[in-house]
């Protein structure tokens, strides 16, 4: 017996379900939206409170904006000097990501590399690997080399610790382009470098757009390693100059929430703009944690 | 999900058998020296382009992960040369209340993220996928608070559960007092499992984009002949959902399981791994007894043992992975 639709659709309608019980499932999901984004409404409605009206209005619209606590965080919280250095560290990564991950997947996906499936499972199981196994040495080792309490020192490991998830996701996008085009460049007259940069990388761009924005958020929220590593104050990336912030006014919300706003409105205005890509780079990249 | 699980049978042919190009045999005459130049000249190459991600991956991972090993059975503290100690930290250890406590909590964390955040994730995904108008809003507002810094989300939590001036506050303004004198992350008896309300809070929509990717490839015929049967909406979810995304579940569970072992930023930032080590974990422990008291040597070997543990978690999920390729 099939049930009479409620609406004429050119489509077999495939939702699991049907489309009858559909209100019961946007109340929850407004349930849950308002679980996800109320919170971050009050962080950015309290930012804008003074201390006096926070007191008196903990969590409803402030009656006036004051943007007092902005001008005082971006002034005593060092987060020019923060957003600065992370965005040297995100930069970094990406294109070292992009370098090193690049010329990887594509000799793993397209030369004749020896030992190819025994390099891709290394790439596999380096994925996996839990950070401290590594950190201890790492740290001692990075302060032999003087690589401690550095940019660079940083970025090395956040580019080491994505390459190998990026290598993989590079070779599946890799993999899917004709080997036909090497076959015409070579004849054309073009070497392997020419044929790499020329033919195969335009072809390969919404993977390495991919790799950079999974990577670029990596390194720009990464608190571990930036804890570990740095600790002159005018080196900090803006997370951990965050927290040092935070840690420096813990009752004065306000304050900390606008630092707060401060770091997170570039994550959340690129985020809106791309949301496509960096939910499916994100969600394949789900592994590297 | 479809393209992690692609990466481990591998997608590409066995690499081809090298060909002489067609051209250079016939001028050159004598094919298999030449050939055999070129094609050592090909694989040298090959090892160039490999040559960085590998040359960093040795230096930063390969290198220091195996002297881990080394290190694991000295009294290294850093600095100085190490000297072997045989099974003293493995002793040691064994007799660490402090290792046993963090290693409970990790245990309590994994328990937590295995139910709670996997309910509300299939749940989301589920009723996402019943829905057209407004889904891609939902996605989106969903997904936001796990794209955000932990040490923002942390203070996020922080502001709202104060006693003195989040929740509690505001629900003084009309007379609810049942919050006043609750300090979520202050109560030993609370520290762990606000610290996992937090963590959960950023985590739960990653869960449910993966699911909602994973649902969306289930066979629609399925849901409409389960429609002709009469199925209603938890039926389908139960019958046919759930069964057609188990390689997407059986994944969920592998790396929630791996990153509770890991599991820093949000303990860290909320409470330290406080009040008297009532919300501590074993990151936590590994850094204060590596950078904190510089026993360098056995921080190695607990960092190890949790290696261990997360290579056992592997073998076994990698075990039921082939069954399920089997079955299937």
């Amino acid at each position: 017996m099939v049930r009479p639709r409620r609406r004429v659709s050119k489509r077999p309608d495939s939702r699991p379900g049907g489309i009858g019980p559909t209100p019961f499932s946007y109340a929850w999901l407004v349930l849950l939206a308002l679980f996800a984004g109320l919170p971050l409404l009050i962080l950015l409605s309290n930012s804008l409170k003074s201390a006096l009206e926070l007191g008196l209005n903990p969590l409803g619209l402030p009656t006036e904006f004051d943007w007092n606590n902005y001008v005082t965080a971006w002034n005593q919280g060092n987060l020019a000097q923060g957003l600065l250095n992370s965005l040297i560290l995100v930069v970094g990564t990406i294109v070292g990501t992009w370098i090193c991950a690049g010329a990887a997947s594509y000799a793993l996906a397209r030369l004749d590399l020896p030992f190819k499936r025994g390099f891709g499972n290394y790439f596999f199981v380096v994925i996996s690997l839990p950070v401290q196994l590594f950190l201890v040495p790492l740290f001692f080792l990075w302060s032999k080399l003087g690589l401690i309490d550095t940019l660079p020192g940083l970025i090395i490991i956040f580019v080491a610790l994505q390459t190998p998830f990026a290598t993989l996701l590079l070779r599946t996008f890799l993999v899917g382009i004709p080997k036909e085009l090497d076959e015409a460049a070579k004849i054309d007259g073009a070497n392997e470098w020419q044929i790499a940069t020329k033919v195969i990388l335009p072809l390969a761009q919404p993977g390495f757009l991919t790799v950079g924005l999974v990577t670029g958020l990596g390194a720009y929220n990464e608190l571990l390693f930036a804890v570990t590593f740095i600790s002159t104050p005018s080196k900090l990336p803006i997370a951990t100059a965050f927290l040092q912030f935070s840690q420096g006014n813990t009752q004065l919300y306000g304050l900390v929430n606008a630092a707060g706003v401060i770091m997170i409105v570039p994550v959340v205005i690129l985020f809106l703009f791309m949301q496509r890509r960096f939910i499916s780079g994100l969600a394949t990249g789900g592994l590297k944690g | 999900m479809s393209t992690a699980t692609s990466t481990t049978s591998p997608p590409t042919p066995p690499a081809a058998p090298p060909q002489v190009p067609a051209g250079l045999e016939a001028t050159v005459g004598r094919s298999r020296p030449r050939g055999g130049t070129v094609r050592r000249r090909r694989r040298l190459v090959a090892m160039l382009f490999l040559l960085p991600a590998l040359a960093l991956n040795l230096l930063v991972i390969g290198g220091p992960g195996v002297s881990s090993i080394y290190y694991a059975f000295t009294d290294w503290n850093g600095f100085t040369t190490p000297k072997f100690t045989g099974f003293a930290n493995a002793i040691h250890l064994a007799n660490d209340a402090d290792f046993w406590n963090a290693i409970g909590h990790n245990f309590i964390y994994m328990i937590i993220f295995l139910t709670v955040p996997m309910i509300m994730g299939l749940a989301g995904a589920f009723m996402l996928s019943r829905i057209r108008r407004g889904a891609v809003f939902f996605r989106v507002v969903f997904f936001i608070p796990y794209l955000i810094a932990s040490v923002v989300n942390a203070q996020i939590w922080k502001n709202l559960l104060d006693p003195a001036s989040g929740l509690a506050a505001q629900l003084d303004k009309i007379g609810v007092h049942f919050l006043d004198n609750v300090y979520f992350f202050g109560d030993s008896n609370l520290s762990l499992y606000s610290v996992a309300f937090v963590d959960n809070w950023h985590f739960w929509g990653f869960l449910v984009v993966l699911f909602l990717a994973a649902m969306q490839g289930v066979d629609a015929s399925r849901f409409e002949a389960a429609r002709i049967d009469g199925a209603n909406a938890w039926q389908e979810f139960w019958h046919i959902t759930l069964p057609g995304i188990r390689p997407t579940l059986t994944f969920a569970i592998m790396i929630i399981s791996l990153w509770s072992l890991l599991a820093f930023d949000y303990s860290y930032v909320l409470t330290g791994g406080g009040p008297a080590g009532s919300s501590d974990l074993v990151s936590l422990l590994v850094n204060r007894t590596a950078f904190g008291s510089l026993e360098a040597g056995y921080a190695a070997f607990i960092a190890l043992a949790m290696s261990l543990l997360g290579g056992i978690f592997l073998i076994i999920f990698s075990i039921i992975r082939r069954n399920e390729d089997e079955t299937n």
